[in-house]
């Protein structure tokens, strides 16, 4: 056996690793060990490379690796909980980046002509690779609120998109028929570039979970693509595991919303359409709002609670002290569940991990479709921060942009308290007629705070 | 590269794609997250086409360099994703539920 077999037998091992690696993420009590047989099949995919003939250098490898490590390992140890979509988003930039980047450096280093299959797949690695890693920057920077969360769109949008993508095909067939036009090989990378930007700038802020699985289904891709121009079977193998992971996500988000992919790309979903919040009729009712007092009193004569997080309570950093609240009354004999509705938040399972992090048991959460029967039999729903996931209107009002979105229906419950920072409308810019309904208790203010103070309030 | 190889390497693709997917629909909603962030980790895979890249030259040149920084995004793919990763899975812990009063 000679050392490429070794080597391409010891890619299989680890293959199968990253393969019992996902398999054990099944459940929550096996997913450390998933992590683990996935970190050593990584492991012993570096060293087989390292160990190859072709290897005639270490120094730069070492370098490289060490400002890589310590960068990575920096960021992973003091990220907070509630920037994990961004985090995640910056990850998957560094992927596409990479991909793109190995592409580009066999394009330069290679001797002799090109396959045309390797011509191919090094392009389509370079150019999903390229947008893979601006669309996460784009996406970073909307998560971290440092560019606006809204849609930016302008005119003629799609027109102009849609041209980059012809004009970038267009240069990657000149190239494809001369490998030699440079210009048109540096204009590719410039505009797959700019075409991550583009796509990404028009997706508002809570349609984030999909772009986020969508942009790591693509880093899949890019990974598989330089695969087959390195005829390196590991890469092909990992790029489709991640490519098909993302894929799945993407579509649960999808559903999740009652939305098309092609609608969350191109719809501009939660542009600010004023003449609608000025001039639309408001449901019917009034909105009352509710002293700290009140809802502690409606919550200690409960038996049963179910508490709703939403992206409210990831901004306000209130997972902690919403366990304690969720602890306390549950020692007072009170049956506490959460409720988490696929798309809450900003990237998928994002309220799973907070309330993780804050210690509530994972057998205490519950999936949309396993607690959405139990809500007419509960007496007090706790509504935090969210607000289009438990909108009635996706039910009864045929005419409203989230019409036909599964939701959590707490309306069912005999009492429901929202808290709510302000009186505005949520993300996607429509009333809610839950916050107007007679047995709703609206309860402004900060998350945290109003937490806070209802903990006190029904400790005394 | 012959066509023989290109089947070959388009059957594992297309494999991979459904044992994939045969996996990953098992993960349930609670895990999604750290199935992001773990997948994401393998993605930087990409680092040993990198590693060649980069050590195969025999002096610096434009292979070797784009290489280095090939290196530099995939370990930072690979190391951050995987650390993150294994702090979420810290946190996801069952308690012995406190008994009704």
């Amino acid at each position: 056996m000679s050392t490429v077999n070794i080597i391409d037998f010891v890619y299989l091992i680890s293959a199968v690793l990253f393969m019992l690696g996902i398999k054990n993420l099944s459940s929550p009590a096996t997913a450390k060990l998933g992590n683990k047989l996935s970190m050593t099949g990584m492991g012993v995919a570096i060293i087989a490379t390292l160990a190859s003939p072709d290897m005639f250098g270490y120094t730069m490898i070492i370098i490289a690796i060490a400002i890589g490590a310590a960068i990575g390992g920096y960021v992973a140890i003091k990220v907070e909980m509630t920037a994990m979509p961004e985090m995640v988003a910056l990850f998957n930039g560094c992927g596409g980046a990479a991909s793109a980047l190995v592409a580009m450096a066999e394009f330069n280093g290679h001797t002799g002509a090109f396959a045309n299959f390797t011509l191919i797949t090094l392009l389509l690695s370079i150019i999903i690779g390229g947008l893979t890693f601006t669309g996460s920057i784009i996406a970073y920077t909307k998560l971290q609120g440092l560019i606006s969360t809204r849609p930016i769109t302008y005119p003629f949008q799609q027109v102009v998109n849609g041209a980059i993508v012809v004009l970038t095909l267009f240069l990657a067939y000149t190239v494809f028929q001369n490998p030699e036009n440079v210009f048109a090989f540096y204009a590719i990378i410039i505009l797959a570039l700019g075409l991550g930007v583009l796509a990404v700038i028009p997706i508002g802020g809570a349609d984030m979970p999909v772009i986020v699985s969508l942009l790591n289904s693509y880093s899949g891709l890019a990974v598989s693509m330089t695969g087959f121009a390195l005829n390196n079977n590991a890469l092909i193998i990992v790029g489709s595991l991640v490519g098909a992971s993302g894929l799945f996500l993407t579509k649960i988000m999808c559903d999740a919303m009652n939305r098309s992919l092609a609608n969350v790309l191109f719809g501009a979903f939660g542009a600010v359409d004023d003449s609608v919040a000025d001039g639309g009729e408001g449901p019917a009712g009034s909105m009352k709002g509710f002293d700290v007092e009140d809802v502690a009193i409606a919550l200690e004569n409960a038996d049963s609670l179910i508490i709703v997080p939403g992206y409210g309570m990831a901004a306000a950093q209130a997972q902690h002290v919403t366990r304690e609240l969720g602890d306390y009354l549950s020692g007072e004999g009170i049956e506490v569940r959460y409720a988490i509705h696929p798309v809450a938040g900003r990237m998928p399972g994002h309220m799973n991990v907070l309330l993780a992090e804050a210690d509530v048991s994972y057998d205490q959460l519950y999936a949309m479709e396993d607690i959405n029967d139990d809500f007419s039999t509960t007496d007090v729903v706790l509504v935090i921060g969210a607000n289009d996931v438990v909108n009635p209107a996706a039910k009864t009002n045929p005419g409203s942009p989230i019409y036909g979105m599964p939701i959590l229906e707490v309306d069912k419950a005999q009492t429901v308290v929202v808290l709510k920072r302000s009186m505005n409308v949520g993300f996607a810019g429509i009333e809610n007629e839950l916050f107007f309904k007679d047995n709703t208790m609206m309860l402004f203010g900060d998350a945290k705070a109003s937490i806070q103070s209802l903990l006190s309030a029904v400790k005394e | 590269m012959d066509t023989g190889t290109i089947i070959i390497g388009l059957t594992i693709f297309v494999l991979a794609c459904f044992a994939g997917a045969e996996l990953i629909s098992k993960v349930p909603q609670t895990l999604h997250t750290p199935l992001m962030s773990g997948s994401n980790a393998i993605s930087g895979i990409a680092i040993l086409g990198a590693l060649i890249a980069t050590g195969r030259p025999e002096a610096i040149d434009a292979e070797s360099m784009l290489g280095f920084f090939a290196v530099i995004f995939a370990t930072i793919n690979v190391v951050g994703g995987y650390m993150v990763t294994d702090r979420m899975l810290q946190m996801f812990k069952k308690k012995a539920r406190k008994k009704k009063q």
